[in-house]
């Protein structure tokens, strides 16, 4: 589904160019979820955003569908933007917008009929569970209320694939949850493929199969995320598995056990 | 009080009303193509064009940084070439739209400079062209700001009508010079005073109530 080769990107600075990804190479299949986990400033954010080109690789290419995005012009690079959806963390919902304008506007983009919209917006803002809100504007809506209209949005155009910024970073726990499931369902559902990118390593023990983990803007470790909890090999992978052994730890001392108690 | 009084007025006012509009009018087109084009040319913005906009935006300076008084009296044959002469409220408009639109165009483009570029990316995302961008994101999530500027912007214009007044333009500014200062006629003065007192803060409730109503419709809670 996806097919990354030789990606490399660094932002131009007075003092020089400040690599930010370093030679990635990934393949995710379709119908996977995807984690790229990372700490801050790792460059998870930028690879993602390589993905729809809102950032211009250097050199590199990407596939998405047999489709090398990186060699698109300006017209078929938007043309190939309206089958890759994307949610941010901070939702990027209109607010001169109803939901129901937030949702329909990807089709109207498209250039769907008027009927199909409002029957394909329905559809859609049903299966999010937000039927009751369509004439509602964001500012009343909650912060997961908010990430459903934005999934609604990114989805409405039945996308191949759906990019994820750390969607759920901005949300509580609970409603991360509640999103998390709905994504996943949604993979069920629809066979989409999700790529995500998060800090959080409930957001990858929840619903990804896969997983790459990035540091310093090269990818260090790939594989199954059993694989990654089980036996992290990456320096980053280990710290981020040593914070929950680190506090099992502690529970067992507290719990006694271990001490044959 | 003279009987002559409320004639006077009355033309005046309609006179300054006439300016106003047909000014704020162009102004706000040309302020707004300006504006627009500043925003998405400068760096990292939908349509990068550093050069454009360093020119546009030296052309603002330029035209802003002239006492309006004597814009006024670069432009008359302007003026005169545009609607046949140099005298009068009509001849007045064509200064006017020419010297209030680059001050619309930073007040346009400051308000086009709120809107989060988060949005306009969320809107790249779903395979959105430059044009809809500007149009269907841009313009509408500014909309607030957008009236509360233009009417800073259409207050200004109201004031210059009173300048362009001084050197022949017509309206209340003239009325209050010819009448109240060069002939003494301390009532004609006050009266202009009071009621273009009375025109910027109409103007001014309008755009408030305007953005009133855009709040309460998008940000209202059940």
């Amino acid at each position: 589904m996806v097919n990354i080769q030789s990606l490399t990107k660094s932002y131009k600075t007075p003092k020089g160019d400040i690599p930010v990804l370093q030679d990635i190479h990934l393949q995710i299949e379709k119908g996977d979820i995807f984690g790229i986990i990372g700490f801050s400033g790792a460059g998870k954010s930028t690879l993602i955003r390589c993905l729809n080109r809102l950032e211009e690789p250097d050199s590199g290419t990407i596939e998405i569908g047999g489709r090398v995005i990186t060699d698109l012009a300006e017209k078929e690079l938007r043309q190939a933007r309206q089958k890759i959806g994307m949610i941010f963390q901070q939702f990027h919902l209109l607010d001169a917008k109803t939901v129901y304008q937030n949702v329909a506007f990807p089709l109207e983009v498209a250039g769907h009929p008027r009927p199909y919209i409002h029957q394909r917006v329905r559809e859609i803002v049903d299966l999010v569970q937000l039927g009751d809100k369509e004439n509602t504007y964001p500012s009343q809506l909650s912060g997961g209320q908010k990430q459903r209209v934005g999934i609604a949005r990114a989805l409405v155009n039945s996308p191949d694939l759906l990019l994820s910024d750390e969607a759920t970073s901005a949300l509580d726990p609970q409603t991360t949850y509640s999103i998390l499931e709905l994504l996943k369902e949604i993979n069920r559902q629809l066979k989409l493929t999700i790529v995500l990118i998060t800090h959080e390593l409930d957001v990858l023990q929840h619903v990804c199969n896969n997983m790459a983990v990035i540091e310093n803007g090269r990818i260090v470790e790939t594989g199954s995320v059993e694989k990654f909890f089980l036996h992290p090999e990456s320096d980053t992978a280990k710290r981020f598995v040593h914070i929950i052994d680190y506090y099992r730890d502690k529970r067992h001392v507290m719990e006694g056990v271990g001490a044959g108690i | 009080m003279n009987a002559d009084l409320v004639d006077l007025l009355r033309e005046g006012l309609l006179e300054t009303l006439y300016m106003v509009f047909w000014s704020s009018l162009f102004a706000l087109l040309i302020g707004m193509v300006l504006g627009i084009t500043l925003v998405v040319t400068e760096k990292g913005g939908l349509l990068e064009s550093p050069k454009l906009s360093k020119v546009i935006g030296s052309i603002i300076n330029g035209v802003r940084s002239l006492p309006f008084i004597i814009l006024i009296v670069l432009l008359l044959p302007l003026s005169r070439l545009i609607v046949g002469t140099s005298l009068g409220p009509t001849a007045a408009i064509v200064s006017l739209s020419i010297g209030a639109a680059p001050f619309l165009a930073r007040i346009i483009e400051n308000s086009l400079k709120e809107v989060s570029a988060g949005k306009m990316e969320a809107a790249k995302s779903v395979g959105a062209s430059p044009i809809t961008i500007i149009f269907r994101v841009l313009i509408p999530e500014a909309m607030p700001a957008l009236v509360r500027g233009v009417t800073i912007g259409i207050i200004g214009i109201t004031e210059f009508t009173a300048v362009a007044g001084a050197i022949g333009a017509g309206g209340l500014g003239s009325l209050a010079i010819r009448f109240g200062y060069q002939r003494f006629r301390e009532d004609v003065l006050i009266a202009t005073v009071i009621i273009i007192i009375l025109l910027v803060q109409v103007i001014q409730w309008s755009g408030d109530s305007i953005v009133k109503a855009i709040h309460k419709k998008r940000y209202k809670f059940e």
